[in-house]
């Protein structure tokens, strides 16, 4: 690479990949739909493919924002989809008790019983994962198989409907010309970074999942953490729960949020933060839920059978997943990418360890 | 029920050395849930009698009706005492059911060719997922997950509909009835007998085993003792595939059409039956008859709440999750004896 040190610094951003795909998988969109980026100003909503994009993907966004904690202590969490739907289904099934739906009373308490009902869920992964020791996997796989059969049992099997404007706000509303949901969004995304970024709470995360014991060893209660994130996820879960059903008016403990956890892992994945926890990048997992969004949109607007969405979707998780496998690019591209590795990378370098481990998507 | 069997074996295992041994031993697990099956068999005789649950062909229909979660449940086996995970199991059965309904409805092909062409594809599929496990170094969790996709996604690309099978000898297989005194098995539940008995003796009487459960136990030292370990693993996710593909054609054949939505969701009840057998998720121990007593155990969760009438299918769901979380608990316990 004889390149200015400036282009490199660029390629070596933890970000530039990610956001390099999303440029590339928007403007693929040009040819077919021209006046994909021209934003629309009717009955005072903006309207627009981004609009769009940002809009059905803001339940992901949040999903995939708890998730990169968690993965980033070095967990997984299987169960979201499940708390996506025991969420929208009870809200929504104490919301059609009322007598008056419009009610903001009645509307904040459905809110807080079904976000309780998430973050009764986070307790338990995390008392399961911390206290008990039991693999993450497994842990949270028991709410994913047992949490389905709790929203339907909440809502009989029936998919409840609801007809309340203050709830219709959440998931399908506009508020200053915009989608709701996308200040929503905006909100725990600013006030995770804050959180992580600007105090010391990343670093403590990073480092239970660098080595759980070797934090606890120098006096992080690495319990409490892992705790913590896992209701933190189950919370941002319970949040994007409340809007698929707000959005729809209705709760079905069937299909809510049916496979979220996937792609929800598969956007973290695309966003730089590597599975196998130590280091994360907020900025990189809601521009890996936004690919997600745009490949699904993408998939749609070009006129390519919509059912070949998921050969896509399987097809970036290979390339990416080769990508970042350092044996992979050790086979292809041989050694003379190896002999150059040393160069500091403009990524924060508070991770040394786990670097080596984890490298960003920088191979061209 | 399951968590008054299992709570007190964790809690007052501590003073007695005799409990202690008890944990130790690594046949426990099983020896719950056969139990656990038997004291549910129990009570749904003693509940139902008048309903006809004591017939033999009661029994029998839970092989019959979870045939394939068996064979599938026997495949995911081999990959969790190895220490990894196969997510693709659910989307590699649906798969074969809409392969198989495509080639034979739609291209006419006779199924003699069909069975090996779909056995096969499961195979290489699990072959490619194992390669680039062991030779990427990529968790077997991401890399089985883009399985799933990618093959749930093919279902669709096949067809979008689902392919009723019209084919005479496709019915008359399934309609075979092999008597055993008063009651009859079906092939499919002779098929998976014979895929666990050929498990049985590979696990326990093969050095193929020997390797599984070594590579399970501590992958490091398996490659100090100078183990194929990256073979092994490749073999243990082609053997996975091969069983899912199996799975799929007993599918098929139970239900007589390809969908491409057939068996969404189908990995997490064979993880669960794995789990319930008794096998442990870090890999290395267990045994492959748990497996058998795990499936039967939510089958007969199924039955029963069947016979019962008044409760709806999402019971199902809760009662193995219910079931799930308590032989994790076990296991938990008898692994924290075991360090100590």
């Amino acid at each position: 690479m004889t390149t200015t040190p400036r282009w490199r610094a660029l390629t070596h951003h933890h970000l530039f990949w990610p956001v390099a795909v999303l440029v590339v998988l928007l403007l693929v969109n040009i040819p077919f739909t021209p006046d994909f980026f021209s934003i629309k100003m009717t009955d005072g909503h903006l309207y627009g493919s981004l609009v769009s994009i940002v809009l059905f993907g803001s339940p992901l966004i949040l999903v995939a924002v708890g998730m990169t904690l968690v993965i980033a202590t070095g967990g997984i969490d299987l169960s979201v989809g499940a708390v996506v739907a025991i969420t929208g289904a009870l809200t929504c099934a104490h919301l059609s008790e009322q007598a008056d739906q419009n009610a903001l009373s009645g509307v904040f308490t459905a809110l807080a019983i079904g976000l309780a009902a998430a973050v009764v869920c986070g307790l338990w992964n995390g008392f399961l994962v911390a206290r008990m020791g039991i693999q993450p996997i497994i842990a949270t796989l028991i709410i994913m198989v047992a949490g389905r059969g709790v929203a339907q049992l909440i809502t009989d099997g029936q998919i409840i409907t609801v007809s309340s404007e203050p709830y219709k706000l959440i998931g399908g509303g506009y508020w200053l010309t915009l989608p709701f949901s996308i200040f929503v969004v905006l909100a725990v995304v600013a006030v995770t970074a804050l959180l992580t970024r600007r105090t010391a709470l990343g670093l403590l995360v990073e480092s239970v999942g660098g080595n759980a014991e070797a934090s606890r060893l120098v006096g992080i209660r690495s319990r409490r953490i892992k705790i913590m994130v896992y209701v933190f996820c189950a919370l941002c879960a319970g949040i994007a729960g409340l809007m698929i059903s707000s959005n729809t008016s209705a709760a079905d403990g069937n299909n809510a949020g049916l496979w979220i956890e996937l792609d929800a892992i598969l956007a973290v994945v695309i966003g730089g933060t590597a599975l196998t926890g130590g280091r994360f990048s907020i900025g990189g997992t809601v521009v890996g839920a936004l690919v997600i969004q745009t490949l699904t949109t993408t998939i749609y607007t070009i006129g390519v059978p919509t059912q070949t969405n998921l050969v896509f979707k399987a097809a970036v998780v290979i390339v990416v997943c080769l990508m970042q496998s350092p044996k992979f690019r050790a086979k292809v591209f041989g050694a003379k990418r190896a002999a150059q590795q040393p160069p500091a990378p403009a990524a924060p370098a508070d991770t040394a360890p786990t670097a080596d481990a984890a490298p960003k998507l920088e191979v061209s | 029920m399951s968590t008054t069997t299992a709570r007190p074996k964790a809690a007052d295992s501590h003073p007695t050395s005799k409990a202690a041994r008890v944990l130790a031993d690594r046949r426990l697990p099983v020896m719950v849930t056969a139990a656990l099956f038997l004291v549910m068999y129990a009570a749904g005789l003693s509940r139902y009698q008048n309903y006809g649950f004591g017939e033999a062909q009661v029994f029998l229909n839970l092989f019959i009706d979870n045939s394939y979660l068996l064979v599938a449940a026997v495949g995911a086996t081999f990959v969790i005492l190895s220490g990894g995970i196969d997510l693709s199991v659910g989307s590699v059965i649906g798969f074969t059911t809409m392969f198989t309904a495509w080639l034979v409805e739609r291209q006419g092909l006779p199924l003699v060719l069909v069975i090996p062409l779909a056995l096969g594809v499961g195979a290489l599929g699990g072959f490619l997922m194992g390669y680039v496990i062991h030779n990427f170094e990529i968790q077997p969790f991401i890399v089985t997950l883009a399985g799933l996709f990618l093959y749930r996604g093919l279902c669709l690309v096949i067809s979008k509909e689902s392919i009723a099978i019209g084919d005479a000898s496709v019915s008359s297989m399934a309609q075979t009835q092999v008597s055993l005194g008063g009651a009859f098995l079906s092939i499919g539940a002779i098929v998976a007998l014979v895929v666990l008995a050929a498990a049985f003796y590979v696990l326990h009487y093969t050095r193929f085993g020997r390797r599984v459960y070594a590579v399970g136990g501590n992958e490091q030292s398996a490659l100090l003792m100078g183990l194929p370990q990256g073979g092994t693993k490749i073999s243990v996710y082609t053997v996975s595939g091969f069983c899912s593909a199996l799975a799929g054609l007993l599918f098929t054949l139970y239900i007589q059409s390809g969908d491409p939505l057939h068996a969404t969701g189908m990995e997490l009840d064979a993880i669960a039956a794995v789990v319930i057998g008794g096998t442990l998720l870090t890999g290395g121990s267990g045994f492959v008859i748990g497996t058998l007593f795990g499936v039967l155990v939510l089958g007969l969760i199924k039955s029963l709440i069947q016979f019962e009438g008044t409760l709806s299918s999402w019971w199902t769901k809760i009662a193995t999750g219910v079931l799930l979380c308590a032989f994790i608990l076990i296991q938990r316990a008898m692994t924290a004896r075991r360090k100590t």
